[in-house]
């Protein structure tokens, strides 16, 4: 790694932990019990929705009704969805005639932009009319998102809260995320993001007559779309010249500061952000990587203000920094060192002041390595998705980073809300694991931790693990997914695991070599991002609805800490310990398999 | 239950307008007012008709003028409308054999030039679509693309270094060279009619 590359990531970290308080200490008002400035600011707009929509906004829920408006709400969205893309050619504002998505796409990108995953099986500029991406795919940007924090937010109701029926009000926390949360940020964001180039407009594609005439090669096909053969039984070809080059347009800056913000991570272009047009330059970059940690970061601030300990809330951040950082600096590591295939031939791989060097297939050179090493690390550690560089192309190391990230179970930041309760469960079972070894009944931020808690933790733990291994094993044993594998080799099975790790931790980025848009992958996916999000979110729900309805137990000498270097530790290794164990044969196959064949 | 309902199909009703109607709308129109030039794509436009944009790359293939990254889009490469990588994996041989024939083809145009290539000028970029080469790529490029047309390697020079960004900021991303506005700088007339370079 060169001196530069670690300025940048020393720069990103310092940024971020400088606004995680401020953002954390809004949030915190956002959903006080008590009005403040914040509510009031935006009181009558609040009060107009709920009016609209019949919600009393004073009903204390229980968690199997707050579960229910969840799942009720986010069913919905997934049906909508679905819909828009079924009749868009039918519907307005779809200037380039794009027909109806067929219905196993449509299903999977249903589900996935409602699970918060944004997995992408179509290509955005050649699928989806501009109706289809604001009133579908953007809205589920939010929603998903702001369903996230919603639970978190009642997920951590349940520790605050002292004999208490209730965990808050789904429609209120929903509605409080979205209008005090999401959409400030993202009307800023969306601002500075045109400001360096990122298109926003409502015009059709632009045709440019290109500098140099160029062609490219093509065969012949006949009117059945079969290859057309000479004699000599030879595909016949012919040179198309190419005299123009098609500008897409569309409004993507406003889509992309949400698909940021939100950790959702589905791009407005096919090429996401490594697209000129979703992020134009080194800076443009800099800011959608802080929008990405921005919320998850300010979240573990608001969570210790909440239980009343700020030390709990900083103790979970530094966990995820303690396994963040060395990954990223491992995956940057790999990239700068470049591809060793090419070491044989007439290429400069190396860093200098005219070049980043490395590793550079599928990266942007306004981006370098670093900045899409750490874009990487960071889309991966958040249940993000979004990619600035093509992640198929990373080296077997660098490759191993983001998927290892994923199958840690997205709690190293996580999704927006999710990845910190994700990341609470975690500690459950680590207080449990730190009971056992003193003999004590466990507790956590002054509740004890019985037999309801720690099932429902070990559900959230293990579902997305059990997901993992189980989908790629049917993949791998079935024509229908071997079938979609771009490359050869251990690079092969690294696609399949990387595709399910990516769908059953509602990550959303790929292998991209993958074909994915075939009925087994948009089902196998589709089911793997539902069971992922809903139930993992429900058992969650049910232990925060347990835990508030205990009693405050006072800190005692047998009480352990949870806010020491000690602690941090503990944490971080169960983390580790479950991503390696269930993980490490699989990655063995896959990324270490192909690292130790490319030295020879 | 049914009271849920309705509270959940009238919320997903309103925040569509809000979140899907509204926020695209005054993004729109705020990013019109304040950015209309990078808003609507920061195109180059030549007698009022747009022939290019500063941030999406066009293809080049002949020695006169500076080739950009490789592009892996298809059917053709630096196709606007179907961006893309090569999602090649890094020991898949069809990476390697690309990489010698893009080496190959650079030679060919360049015969004598025998220096290592950089590596961003044999590689695909992410987006297909990349504007930009690293300063080491276009330094390669320098002497032939003087030849070629007949100007010194210095006013060459001068132009390189007038399309050159550094880092922004000084610390962010790499520095690079953009190529489309060099072509269009070295195909201007003042250049083919007389060599005065270096005067803005």
């Amino acid at each position: 790694m060169t001196t530069h590359d670690f300025l940048q990531v020393g720069l990103y970290l310092v940024v971020l932990l400088l606004l995680v308080k401020p953002v954390g200490s809004y949030m915190a008002l956002v959903f006080a019990d008590t009005p403040n400035r914040v509510t009031r600011f935006g009181g009558g707009v609040e009060r107009a929705i709920y009016r609209l929509c019949g919600i009393r906004a004073d009903e204390a829920m229980g968690w199997k009704r707050y579960a229910l408006a969840m799942l009720l709400f986010n069913v919905l969205g997934v049906l909508v969805v679905y819909l828009l893309q079924r009749v868009q050619p039918w519907l307005p504002l779809n200037p380039q005639h794009f027909a109806a998505v067929s219905p196993d796409s449509a299903m999977n990108t249903a589900i996935s932009f409602a699970s918060n995953t944004n997995w992408q099986g179509y290509a955005g500029e050649s699928t989806m009319s501009y109706l289809t991406q604001m009133l579908g795919l953007a809205v589920q940007n939010f929603l998903s998102a702001a369903t996230g924090i919603a639970v978190l937010v009642a997920v951590v109701r349940g520790f605050s809260r002292r004999s208490s029926l209730s965990i808050g009000n789904f429609w209120v926390d929903l509605t409080r995320s979205t209008l005090y949360v999401l959409l400030p940020l993202s009307l800023l964001m969306t601002l500075l993001l045109v400001s360096q180039g990122v298109v926003q407009n409502f015009k059709p594609y632009v045709d440019v007559p290109v500098v140099q005439t160029t062609s490219y090669t093509e065969t012949v096909k006949d009117a059945a779309g079969n290859a057309v053969k000479d004699a000599a039984g030879h595909e016949v070809t012919r040179e198309t010249p190419v005299t123009t080059q098609t500008l897409p347009m569309g409004p993507a800056a406003s889509q992309i500061a949400i698909k940021m913000l939100g950790t959702n991570g589905g791009g407005f272009f096919n090429a996401n952000s490594a697209h000129p047009y979703e992020n134009p330059t080194p800076f443009s970059n800099f800011i959608e990587m802080l929008a990405i940690l921005l919320i998850p970061g300010g979240l573990c601030y608001m969570f210790g203000m909440q239980v009343g300990d700020r030390r709990q809330g900083w103790a979970i951040l530094a966990t995820m920094l303690v396994i963040f950082i060395p990954l990223t600096i491992a995956l940057v590591a790999a990239e700068q060192a470049g591809n060793p295939a090419l070491h044989g031939l007439a290429v400069d791989q190396h860093a200098s002041a005219l070049q980043a060097g490395g590793n550079m297939e599928g990266k942007e050179t306004r981006f370098g390595i670093a900045a899409s090493g750490l874009f990487a690390a960071i889309t991966t550690a958040a249940s993000c998705g979004a990619v600035n560089a093509m992640h198929d192309s990373l080296t077997p190391l660098g490759g191993l980073v983001p998927m290892w990230l994923m199958q840690l179970g997205e709690v190293i930041f996580g999704g927006v809300g999710s990845g910190l309760y994700g990341m609470l469960a975690f500690a459950v079972v680590a207080v449990f694991i730190a009971g056992l070894m003193v003999g004590r009944t466990p507790e956590y931020l002054g509740k004890k931790i019985e037999a309801y808690e720690m099932k429902m933790a070990s559900l959230a733990v293990l579902l997305p693990c059990a997901l993992v291994v189980i989908g790629t094993a049917i993949a791998v044993m079935t024509p229908a997914g071997v079938a979609g594998v771009a490359n050869p080799g251990a690079h092969g099975f690294s696609e399949i695991l990387y595709a399910v790790s990516s769908a059953s931790n509602n990550n959303g980025s790929a292998f991209g070599g993958l074909s994915a848009n075939t009925p087994f992958w948009n089902v196998l996916l589709g089911i793997c991002m539902f069971l992922a999000r809903f139930p993992l979110t429900i058992a969650m729900l049910a232990m925060a609805g347990s835990l508030a309805a205990k009693r405050h137990v006072p800190e005692s000498a047998g009480t352990l800490p949870t806010h020491t270097p000690l602690f941090i530790t503990l944490l971080a290794c169960v983390v580790v310990v479950v991503g390696a164990l269930t993980f490490l044969p699989a990655l063995a196959l896959g990324p270490i398999a192909e690292s130790l064949m490319s030295g020879h | 239950m049914t009271r849920l309902l309705r509270n959940a199909v009238m919320l997903l009703l309103l925040m569509t307008v809000i979140t899907g109607v509204l926020y695209p709308l005054v993004a729109t129109g705020l990013a019109q007012l304040i950015f209309p030039q990078q808003a609507n794509g920061s195109l180059i436009v030549k007698d009022g008709k747009p022939i290019g944009s500063v941030l999406i790359g066009q293809s080049f293939t002949d020695p006169k003028y500076f080739w950009g990254r490789p592009s892996a889009t298809t059917p053709q490469a630096d196709n606007g409308a179907n961006s893309g990588g090569s999602n090649l994996g890094p020991t898949n041989p069809a990476l390697t054999d690309a990489v010698k024939q893009r080496i190959a083809a650079l030679r060919a145009a360049d015969p004598g030039n025998t220096a290592p290539v950089p590596v961003d000028l044999v590689t695909a970029s992410g987006s297909g679509l990349d504007p930009e080469i690293s300063p080491a790529a276009a330094q390669y490029q320098l002497a032939r693309v003087a030849k070629a047309r007949g100007l010194s390697t210095a006013q060459v020079q001068a132009l390189v270094n007038e399309y050159t960004s550094g880092r922004q900021l000084g610390v962010f991303g790499e520095p690079r060279v953009n190529v489309l506005q060099l072509n269009l700088a070295l195909d201007a007339p003042r250049l083919a009619s007389s060599p005065l370079v270096g005067e803005d």
